[in-house]
């Protein structure tokens, strides 16, 4: 017979915590997409430092240098320089600035409007659902790219008016998506015993239904953000969004499309870190996702 | 059970299904034989986990890649079904052997009008025109007691009850005049009196056109109705097999009796009296597993029972797995 | 049937008036239209005639109401720019748009369905992988980014398309591409999960039984069923594409409407504006309306009893 007393203690189950660490670091989509979403944050912050020129400064005499790995090249300007001189590289993490702020901004001022709406048509039903679902689908039959570019046509075009006009039309996919999830929760259990106990409203809502919606609400608004990053920088490739000489990569795009035939790169490179920028974000959303949508389950 | 009979339908010897497993591989079904003549019904009973689905899907050879199949012999009609190929085996599927599944509710394309699904079942192997196909599913709905088989044509399945739909089924498994038929558990999911009607249709239908039947069940109640040759499966095994009289009569394998013990006899069993039930669960059948898989639920586990197992005979090849002698008939 | 039929129309013609509503305020809140009009330097005198001429004294609701009541009689007004009916001016550039809308479509389905058939067949393998890398790669990409590209390798490098314009079916082929591409990864993902579902379903089993084969099975039996979610939401991205037309007209100089508004804008020319976006709207209510029908025509338990 096996001497039972010698059996080693039994290894305690992993913390919470430490198994969503696991998670996350498995889930290779989402650790590339931070990794690169976490390079591009900190080249944006550190733009100062890393750029050797003013994004502003022109130059007739360093006009269209290639970028390094082309023939001509000038050292002084690495990734080359735009035809009024400007230092590429510089533009690249100015631009860096402008689409984060775009992005995170627009993200606020529409998940602000998007998740009040859907929160309240979720929790409330009844009449207000229905005012809150009907202004939804107006909005989702409204043609955006065609609005906005009216209204910033008519209103003037600005980094600032950008903004607004983008952040008050974007939150549709917050109140779809935070009206369902709080309808989800609305009836259940943890909800009526709060009401039971007396508990406000205002309280109910913040303290119940939210934490419990917040890992939604991030998913949308990295998605949100990504479509306001591409819808900015397609507004100021058409020339209705931020205006020159601020330097946002869709504008950079559309500055270097009359020479594209023999300087490819005034668009390739703008386009590159657009599409890693919108690609980073979009993994770390379906990454998030991905990792918590067991415990949405639990 | 030797059966060298010239109309033997259906041989098989030393049927295996393994499924690997994270932790190794599970022996599903561990080496079992059976013969099936034309005409006859063979009711391979068990409870869940014993193997029998997994012994009826892998004859028709629907069993999915990951699953591997092995046996001594398999062999329809005297063609050896291991050596065909997927074109091959997927001719004579539907054709001459077919089957019938147990949730007539989802067995049928929600998509397709039962006409359209009756005549794919021609079609798919006989060269014929769409007109005698749906001519010949209408001979084949009346067949299975199904009226107004004309107007049932341009119907959905979502218009049709379970028990019509499990008839339909049925008729569909017959379009092509099969010789074999294999039913899994084709009435558990239905109510008690369509339960009925099903196995005196299958019974009927069998008697007709001298159809060979495997039916699956965990029910013995179907199994005394209908059997003509019983297997009692426990644990991927026979542990017994014989006539359903001698099974019946004579249950000899301890896990055969307490099966017996479970069903209620009308007239015999006091009301209030508790049901026989079987005390323990099925081993785990992971990796290699030594002598009677049942020993650890059988009030006769002996010493002896931790080695392999003889196959012991009694009259007229009644087969049984134990180290116990034949008991005496069952008390009347 | 019939008042639920009603009561969605109902609510889609109040969904269309209500954005011609805000459309409407919006761009007459931008600015005075009769200024607009007059263009630069043009004396307090003219611009009082051309306000009077075209009653931009009166209430705004007024207005409006009568802006709407020409609307629903197919009257939008008269273009600031060309002085021509606004109705002509659409309706000459709309079969353009609707084509390209049409053809996006197709080749979008066509592309992202097989690929979410071969996906699902094989979970994990290196096609469902592609997939999956292909279907979030393309949700980056900047549609106008991808379409300089194109024009960049295929016209100006290779030479094989035209770069603009919008005579022959060649002219075409980049704005198809570019419009259809973004619609690509969501049909993807949803034909393969759909499925995925589908093949697990015990019909499915039953056809195997009956002697199919894999293609009559994947794509008679699986496919119909997996199929009537990804039509609705075709149809539905149909609706999204006429509104997104704007960029990749405006990029190849392709002559449909979205040309037109991108060309209207830039004149200022409000009615043309206010009136395409009430048509943009409305093909995408259509077509969500279409998308439903779609749904329960495929799906036979919706249809019949």
């Amino acid at each position: 017979m096996a001497n039972m007393d010698l059996a080693a203690e039994p290894l305690p189950d992993p913390s919470p915590a430490t198994l969503l660490r696991r998670r996350v670091l498995g889930h290779h989509g989402l650790t590339f997409g931070l990794g690169v979403l976490i390079i591009i944050a900190a080249a944006a912050l550190f733009a100062p430092f890393l750029a050797a020129h003013d994004p502003y400064a022109q130059s007739l005499f360093a006009r269209m240098k290639p970028p390094f790995w082309m023939e001509g090249t000038d050292p002084a300007h690495i990734l080359g320089t735009d035809q009024l001189g400007r230092d590429y590289l510089a533009r690249l993490l100015y631009g860096a600035r402008i689409s984060l702020m775009i992005g995170v901004v627009t993200a606020l001022i529409s998940g602000l409007i998007g998740t009040t709406l859907g929160v309240v048509a979720g929790y409330f039903g009844g009449r207000v659902d229905l005012v809150v679902t009907f202004l939804i689908n107006v909005r989702l039959s409204m043609p955006v790219v065609l609005v906005a570019l009216a209204v910033v046509a008519l209103f003037g075009g600005s980094l600032e008016t950008v903004i607004l006009v983008l952040g008050l039309l974007l939150w549709d996919r917050f109140a779809v998506v935070m009206r369902a999830s709080v309808m989800q929760l609305r009836d259940l259990e943890y909800v009526n015993a709060a009401k039971a106990i007396g508990c406000s409203t205002r309280r109910i809502i913040l303290s119940e239904i939210m934490p419990n919606v917040v890992n939604n609400l991030i998913i949308v608004a990295t998605l949100e953000m990504a479509h306001a990053i591409l819808l900015e920088a397609a507004l100021s490739f058409l020339g209705l969004g931020v205006q020159p000489p601020t330097p946002s990569w869709g504008l950079m795009i559309s500055e270097g499309k009359q020479m594209m035939l023999f300087e490819p790169w005034l668009i390739t490179i703008p386009g590159i870190a657009l599409f890693l920028l919108v690609l980073a974000i979009n993994l770390v959303g379906d990454g998030l996702r991905d990792v918590t949508a067991t415990e949405n389950r639990g | 059970m030797e059966h060298p009979a010239a109309d033997t339908i259906l041989a098989v010897e030393g049927l295996t299904v393994d499924i690997p497993v994270s932790h190794g591989t599970l022996h599903a079904v561990r080496g079992i034989d059976f013969n099936l003549r034309r005409g006859e019904t063979l009711c391979i009973v068990g409870e869940s986990g014993s193997g029998k689905s997994l012994t009826s899907l892998s004859i028709m050879g629907l069993l999915g890649k990951r699953l591997k199949v092995g046996a001594r012999k398999m062999e329809f009609a005297g063609t050896d079904l291991r050596s065909l190929s997927q074109a091959a085996l997927r001719e004579l599927r539907g054709n001459r052997m077919a089957m019938i599944f147990q949730e007539p509710m989802t067995s049928l394309n929600p998509a397709y009008t039962i006409g359209d699904q009756l005549t794919e079942a021609l079609l798919l192997h006989r060269k014929v025109s769409r007109r005698d196909a749906r001519a010949r599913a209408v001979e084949v709905l009346g067949k299975v007691g199904i009226t107004a088989a004309e107007s049932r044509l341009a119907q959905y399945p979502h218009q049709l009850s379970g028990g019509l739909r499990q008839r339909v089924m049925i008729a569909m498994a017959l379009m092509c005049k099969p010789e074999l038929i294999i039913a899994d558990e084709p009435t558990t999911a239905l109510d008690v009196t369509i339960q009925a009607q099903i196995l005196r249709l299958l019974a009927d239908l069998k008697r007709e056109m001298n159809l060979a039947l495997i039916l699956v069940t965990h029910d013995l109640g179907v199994v005394a109705r209908i059997a003509d040759r019983v297997a009692v499966m426990y644990a991927g095994e026979i542990v017994e097999s014989g006539t359903a009289e001698e099974i019946f009569k004579r249950p000899s394998h301890p896990y055969t009796r307490g099966l017996m013990r479970c069903i209620p006899v009308p007239g015999r069993t006091k009301p209030g009296e508790p049901l026989g039930s079987i005390p323990g669960i099925v081993p785990s059948l992971i990796d290699r597993v030594e002598g009677c898989a049942f020993r650890s639920r059988c009030e006769f586990a002996e010493g002896a029972c931790a080695k392999p197992i003889p196959e012991r005979t009694a009259a007229s090849g009644h087969v049984y797995r134990c180290v116990r002698p034949v008991q005496e008939e069952r008390a009347a | 049937m019939l008042a639920f039929a009603l009561k969605r129309l109902g609510l889609a013609a109040l969904v269309m008036v209500t954005v011609s509503l805000v459309s409407f305020s919006l761009l007459r809140l931008s600015g005075d239209p009769a200024v607009a009009i007059a263009g630069e330097g043009a004396t307090s005198a003219t611009i009082e005639a051309i306000r009077a001429q075209y009653g931009f004294d009166r209430p705004l609701s007024i207005q409006y109401f009568q802006w709407l009541f020409g609307a629903l009689q197919g009257d939008f007004g008269q273009s600031y720019y060309f002085r021509l009916p606004v109705a002509d001016l659409i309706a000459d550039r709309l079969s353009v748009t609707l084509l390209l809308g049409l053809c996006s479509i197709v080749f979008a389905l066509v592309i992202a369905v097989p690929l979410g058939v071969a996906a699902a067949v094989r979970p994990n393998s290196i096609i469902d992988r592609t997939a999956l890398f292909l279907s979030v790669a393309g949700q980056a990409l900047p549609s106008f980014w991808f379409g300089l590209i194109l024009i960049m390798v295929f016209s100006i490098q290779l030479g094989w398309l035209p770069p603009s314009g919008s005579e022959s079916w060649r002219h075409f082929i980049m704005p198809t591409i570019v419009l259809g591409y973004y619609a690509m990864p969501a049909i993807m993902r949803l034909t393969r999960a759909g499925m995925l579902e589908v093949l697990k379903a015990d019909y499915i089993r039953t056809a195997r039984a009956k002697g199919a084969g894999a293609g009559r099975v994947l794509f008679k039996h699986a496919l119909r069923n997996a199929i009537i979610p990804v039509v609705s939401l075709a149809a539905v991205q149909m609706g999204f594409m006429l509104g997104g037309s704007i960029v990749v007209e405006s990029i190849f100089a392709l002559h449909g409407a979205g040309y037109l508004a991108w060309e209207s804008i830039g004149r200022k020319d409000l009615p043309t504006v206010q009136a395409l976006i009430l048509i943009f709207s409305s093909f995408y209510i259509v077509f969500t309306l279409l998308s439903d029908l779609v749904n329960a025509w495929l799906d036979p338990r919706m249809r019949v009893g």
